[in-house]
């Protein structure tokens, strides 16, 4: 990281900056949203959103590269030390990327002119967030069997929560069924909660169960799939 | 001391490793040979519990493999077939990387990775990244990686494979070098001359199973140490025999096109497969 966090910094730059540009500033300024301004609405969402592409990326891809291209998974494997040690040390390598981009965002909406209200609770959900797609990102490296296929379940897993989990518009506008189903996925519940706490509204309960739910589920299972990839 | 008893893996209906016995003692170096898909990686995979044995068992001084993973990971040092450095680090950091796994302490594992680029000669590349490293130096670099944490048993899979043949010779002269030092050395091969200059035994393996085992002169005296080779209707036919004179009274019934050699183990192996090793 200490060697490519350059790349690393403008790489998490990019995506953000063209999402409050477009969706803050342009159409932003014609937009009211819950009475309020739509930058404002639509930081949380970014947060959670690229929180979760970069910490899942940061597991997912590399592990599955250690997997199956440069093989170095296996100097871990013969290694002495556990499979939970081992998914631990990498998840949590995913959430400090995930915390950094999260941490451009909030530097960006700040000079974006957003106001937000940040406590000790944002962070904390910020980071279940993290951990909870980067241990995703674990499973899905230790079971899917090819580059091509990690590409797919970004593309059909990762890519539609992005959009649709209450990420740049209120589920209320969806039909349904719809909002039921989307309202299971971890990302809409990390939406909600930045939103709330950004917004002065305080904590949901329930979301940060579901999201503790889902960060304890996926870490199990990342753990058991390490475990049986011999 | 390895010993393999009936170690076996299946795959589907796929017998990769049909059963193998095997002791191997102290002080040994040992080489597997065979064609590619004979089941060498397979085995190696299953010492180094990287692969779940289907059948059978395997102690490594006196460590059973699926039940003492912890003190059998401390017991061996593996350099794998294909090139598993990480490219991002120096070759000092793969070193300390390796020690931290283990469990090393720092001031300890500062001091092994010093000596061990002492040892395998890269000492003056220690603070370079290891992607501009020549395949050669990459290979040395893995053995010092596994040494780090003082294994008794190395396994080296296929060392040399995709080395020039003065990077192979330098790999060859590290491996006696640390077997002079007592430790157990484990390889895979399918270059013949590595398995004759290097191994003091050589099982050969082929479709899972182990066809024969003993010393490379042993081996030759199996089939014979010299050869005949002539050429019948544009196809090469081989007579194996005990000694040169007789091969001379052969090669002289016959007309032109003929060459004496001494045996090899390649010539062991198609004598008893009737495949070559390369194929």
């Amino acid at each position: 990281m200490r060697r490519t966090f350059n790349k690393f910094f403008a790489s998490r730059l990019a995506a953000p900056l063209l999402y409050l540009v477009a969706f803050g500033w342009g159409l932003g300024r014609s937009i009211q949203m819950n009475g309020g301004n739509y930058l404002e609405f639509i930081v949380p969402g970014i947060i959670a959103l690229s929180a979760m592409t970069t910490s899942f990326g940061a597991v997912g891809t590399n592990l599955n590269m250690s997997r199956l291209y440069h093989k170095t998974l296996d100097e871990y494997l013969i290694a002495p030390i556990s499979a939970s040690a081992f998914v631990l040390g990498k998840v949590l390598a995913g959430v400090v990327r995930g915390l950094i981009a999260s941490l451009i965002i909030l530097v960006l909406a700040f000079l974006f002119g957003a106001h937000l209200v940040l406590n000790g609770w944002f962070f904390l959900v910020v980071l279940l967030n993290c951990f909870l797609f980067s241990a995703l990102g674990a499973v899905t490296a230790m079971v899917v069997n090819s580059h091509e296929d990690m590409a797919n379940f970004s593309t059909f897993v990762i890519l539609p929560m992005s959009f649709l989990c209450g990420t740049f518009f209120s589920l209320e506008r969806l039909p349904a069924v719809f909002g039921s189903v989307i309202n299971v996925l971890p990302l809409t519940h990390a939406s909600y909660l930045l939103r709330s706490l950004t917004s002065g509204q305080g904590m949901l309960p329930l979301s940060l169960a579901v999201l503790a739910v889902y960060a304890a589920v996926f870490f199990t299972a990342a753990v058991v799939a390490v475990r049986r990839v011999r | 001391m390895i010993e393999l008893r009936q170690l076996a893996k299946q795959y589907g209906s796929i017998e990769a490793v049909a059963g193998l016995d095997l002791k191997i003692d102290r002080g040994e170096i040992f080489g597997l040979l065979g064609p590619n898909g004979a089941g060498k990686t397979t085995t190696i995979r299953m010492l180094t519990m990287l692969t779940r044995p289907s059948g059978g068992s395997a102690l490594i001084n006196g460590c059973e493999i699926t039940r003492d993973l912890s003190k059998v990971k401390k017991e061996i040092g593996v350099v794998p077939q294909h090139m598993n450095l990480d490219l991002e680090l120096t070759a000092r950091e793969n070193l300390e990387l390796h020690g931290r796994l283990h469990k090393m302490p720092r001031a300890q594992r500062q001091q092994r990775a010093e000596e061990l680029l002492v040892y395998v000669e890269l000492a003056d590349r220690a603070h370079d990244l290891v992607s501009k490293f020549s395949g050669g130096m990459k290979r040395r670099l893995m053995i010092a990686r596994a040494l780090m944490h003082h294994p008794g048993v190395l396994f080296l899979d296929e060392p040399s494979a995709g080395l020039d043949p003065q990077a192979r010779r330098r790999i060859w002269d590290l491996i006696r070098r640390m077997n002079g030092e007592g430790m157990i050395v484990l390889l895979t091969t399918h270059y013949i001359e590595e398995a004759e200059v290097l191994c003091h035994r050589v099982g050969i393996m082929d479709r899972g199973r182990l066809i024969a085992l003993g010393t490379p002169t042993e081996l030759k005296q199996m089939v014979g140490e010299v050869v005949v080779e002539s050429l019948n209707h544009g196809d090469t036919e081989y007579r194996f025999f005990a000694g040169r004179e007789q091969a001379l009274v052969y090669a002289g019934s016959l007309a032109e096109n003929v060459v004496i050699r001494e045996a090899n183990l390649e010539d062991v192996f198609v004598e008893l497969t009737g495949r070559k090793v390369g194929d």
